[in-house]
């Protein structure tokens, strides 16, 4: 399986990112698959008029097109005409090349929330009219129309994440290689259920602070980051704190809230990204699928009932209390 | 007299797109010019925000540099409202800091610059079968033990940032998550293990050695691991004379810790170092595709020329120091801090100046990597109470792995209400100015030697490639 790889407006994060592929590396995973770059922009050996030839190739339908793998948003300013971004040396916008490229592609793979949604790339007056492979932030149609099907079959196959895991990445094309991802693996964002299916509250280690919303009130603080600093890790997607990142990492991990950045216009939170929102004192986005007069009768029991242990270490940097023996209690 | 016009695009193995317009006389480049062709905008983005935002945003300019621009926004932000990490905060910031700027200059050698060599314009050469086995894209012994070790190394950044890029953990008032006695044992080993890698895969020798190098002579004589591959290519192929820079090389001094900033700030220039005063920092927009007049960032606006006029040719700024380009880059840091070998390749300027300077700071900040880990004290403070400033205006002046980046803020009714951004290759990359200078690397790609025939002149790939860009941070 070939990919041709192309660098939109976006930040080259999720490239960089997966390059911290591991057991085994980016080259040795992608290798043992049968998968190999036609062209990508960090890795490959051709500049200039050896990459446009082949582009241009490929246009031709020459060289046949397994995987278009497009990362960063399409820009679309000033004016419709996308020349906020004009591949190199080609002298077209990269949005003439993206639906030049992309029906003859076997898939088309967003990598990160830029392309698959717009994401950061159209945060505040999206100035340079951002916008993903097949959405606009929420909105179905982006470069690509709605009803847009790869030669495969597929719609763009969105592996959002700002930037993407590494994993989530090579285990979509690993299982397209082997025809193994199919309309029903993707969820209503058409992110790879792999890893869409989970939220990154599974597993997160402050979940006992959760549990009983012993919740930190400034960063540095352990506790549950949902009510007060504008933590989302209990509606967001993602099997962050499953599988963790960089080794045993994770943004919770790292004491800082989710921001959900799996998730279509997750730039524009509509507040201060490390704080709640609350009305009435309630914090607004509880999780999504749980009645709310539940969740708030819950909290207020639980938060009566929370051990010194909890509620000391909820507001400290550090474990000051540690869990005590069952015969003392704690 | 034979004279063509080449245009080189899409510039790979730069991170982001590039373009670079070459106008050939004589099998010479006779003039240069450098378009950096992508337009997002953050600068605007920012405006009207939470100033907390910028810390959320900022990283995403760049997924190479990310660590970078979150430390100038947080030392931003602490400047607007008088914030001031605890030291072990400052440490464990470094470190973090620290961590991606290595990763990114392995990154940089064994990715993005030594493939070049594979090229079968040199199969001729007595290197050719000893770079190809080490570095042929995405294929080399080479590049796969770098990015291997690379991956480890950046688990440093899942201890101290939870993950790698795009953190939250550098706050105005230090980091977010305290690292405990067994974050510091898994630092250190981790250290431990990328020394090893160090040692056997790129300098062949004790890192202290190639550290202690103090001069062209000890440099030349260097032999061992793909540093001395790549010294033999470079007298080989004459790569000291090779795409000279301006001679005028800037830093703001890296890793600022309790004690100040472990590399000096200042101005290199002609052997003597001058001090840097960020006040005569002035973004010239005469050949950018912006609107407005020069003006010292703190004052700079950011409006796109929609209709991208003549004679405009970049999207890019052109920031000169007091009227003059400036070449930044860890040759520039470490010529600036004083080292004697940086200083000897200051002088000389060109592509292997650039990288041997690279490698000796990969030599210098392993050390320092090593050093601060053993100094983490799991018990003291890593954050400071901070809150955001209602109105102010700071500066953040950090050295990321591809030199100077400077983030200034303006906050005013509580939000944003100014943000410039000048990034490394901002300085290295920029358009000519309004007096028609060309910016650095187009004043070093004039005289590169083109064959008849060659449409990618191999040549001006070495050089653009030796001052490591970094396309996205560079408009932003």
């Amino acid at each position: 399986m070939n990919i041709l790889w192309l660098q939109s407006a976006g930040c080259g994060g999720c490239t960089m990112s997966l390059l911290c592929a591991e057991d085994p590396n980016l080259f040795d995973t992608l290798a043992d698959a049968g998968i190999s770059f036609l062209w990508h922009p960090s890795f490959s050996l051709e500049t200039g008029a050896e990459a446009r030839r082949l582009l241009e190739a490929v246009e031709r339908g020459e060289v046949p097109l397994d995987v278009l793998c497009v990362e960063g948003s399409v820009v679309t300013g000033p004016k419709g005409t996308g020349r906020f971004h004009m591949l190199a040396g080609t002298g077209r916008a990269m949005l003439d090349w993206v639906r030049a490229l992309a029906p003859l592609a076997g898939q088309v793979v967003a990598v990160g929330s830029c392309a698959a949604f717009g994401g950061m790339t159209a945060a505040g007056g999206n100035p340079a009219g951002a916008i993903g492979l097949q959405y606009d932030g929420e909105h179905a149609g982006g470069a690509l129309a709605p009803d847009f099907r790869a030669r495969g079959g597929l719609p763009v196959v969105n592996v959002a994440g700002c930037p993407t895991h590494p994993a989530w990445v090579t285990e979509t094309l690993l299982m397209l290689a082997e025809d193994g991802l199919g309309a029903a693996d993707l969820d209503r964002y058409a992110r790879p259920r792999f890893y869409a299916d989970h939220l990154v509250h599974h597993g997160c280690t402050k979940n006992e602070f959760y549990e009983y919303k012993a919740s930190a009130r400034s960063l540095s603080e352990m506790g549950c980051m949902m009510e007060h600093l504008g933590c989302v890790g209990t509606q967001a997607v993602g099997d962050c704190n499953i599988r963790p990142w960089n080794g045993e990492g994770s943004c919770t991990r790292g004491n800082y809230p989710c921001i959900a950045c799996t998730a279509p216009e997750f730039e524009e939170p509509g507040h201060t990204y490390t704080e709640t929102p609350t009305i009435a004192g309630i914090p607004v986005g509880l999780p999504s699928d749980m009645p709310k007069a539940w969740f708030m009768a819950l909290a207020s029991l639980s938060k009566a009932a929370t051990p010194k242990r909890i509620d000391v270490n909820a507001h400290s940097d550090r474990i000051r209390v540690a869990p005590g023996s069952r015969r003392r209690g704690s | 007299m034979s004279e063509r016009q080449i245009l080189v695009g899409p510039f790979n193995r730069v991170e982001g797109d590039l373009e670079v317009r070459l106008d050939v006389a004589d099998g010479a480049v006779r003039a240069a010019h450098v378009n950096s062709p992508l337009f997002r905008g953050f600068e605007m983005m920012l405006t009207g925000r939470d100033p907390r935002d910028a810390l959320t945003i900022t990283p995403r300019i760049c997924g190479i540099c990310s660590v970078s621009q979150s430390a100038a926004a947080a030392l931003a932000l602490a400047g607007a409202g008088g914030a001031a990490m605890p030291e072990q905060g400052a440490l464990a910031a470094a470190l973090l800091h620290g961590a991606e700027n290595m990763a990114d200059h392995v990154t940089h050698f064994a990715l993005f610059f030594m493939p070049d060599f594979c090229r079968p314009v040199y199969a001729d050469r007595s290197w050719h079968g000893r770079v190809l086995a080490r570095f042929t894209a995405g294929e080399g012994s080479g590049a796969r033990a770098m990015v291997e070790a690379r991956s480890h190394l950046l688990h440093i950044a899942g201890t101290l940032g939870g993950k790698w890029p795009h953190t939250l953990a550098i706050q105005p008032g230090g980091m977010t998550r305290a690292p405990d006695a067994r974050d510091r044992m898994q630092i250190r080993k981790t250290l431990r293990a990328f020394r090893r890698v160090l040692e056997r895969e790129l300098f062949g020798a004790q890192i202290e050695e190639f550290a202690a190098l103090d001069g062209i002579a000890a440099l030349e004589g260097w032999r061992t691991g793909d540093a001395g591959l790549f010294l033999e290519i470079a007298g080989d192929l004459g790569l000291s004379a090779l795409g000279r820079g301006p001679g005028r090389y800037l830093s703001a001094g890296a890793y600022p810790l309790e004690g100040g900033r472990v590399t000096r700030a200042g101005v290199w220039e002609a052997g003597a170092v001058r001090p840097f005063d960020p006040g005569e920092i002035a973004e010239d927009l005469s050949h950018a595709w912006m609107l407005g007049a020069a003006a010292h960032p703190a004052a700079g606006v950011t409006v796109p020329d929609e209709d991208m006029s003549d004679p405009g040719y970049s999207w890019c700024k052109a920031p000169r120091l007091g009227g003059a380009t400036v070449e930044v880059g860890a040759l520039a840091r470490q010529a600036v801090d004083g080292h004697p070998l940086a200083q000897a390749l200051a002088a000389e300027g060109g592509v292997r100046a650039r990288v041997a300077a690279r490698l000796l700071e990969v030599a210098r900040l392993q050390l320092w990597l090593e050093d601060w880990a053993a100094q983490l004290d799991p018990g003291a403070r890593f954050m400071a109470d901070w809150t955001v400033p209602g109105e102010g205006a700071g500066t953040g002046l950090v050295e990321a792995a591809r030199g100077t980046l400077g983030h200034w803020l303006r906050i005013e009714g509580g939000q944003i209400a100014g943000y410039q951004i000048v990034a490394p290759t901002t300085w290295n990359f920029s358009p000519r100015d309004t007096g028609g200078v060309p910016g650095p690397l187009e004043a070093a790609l004039e005289g590169c030697p083109v064959s008849a025939g060659e449409e990618t002149p191999v040549s001006v790939q070495h050089v653009v490639r030796s001052f490591d860009p970094c396309m996205v941070c560079t408009v932003h």
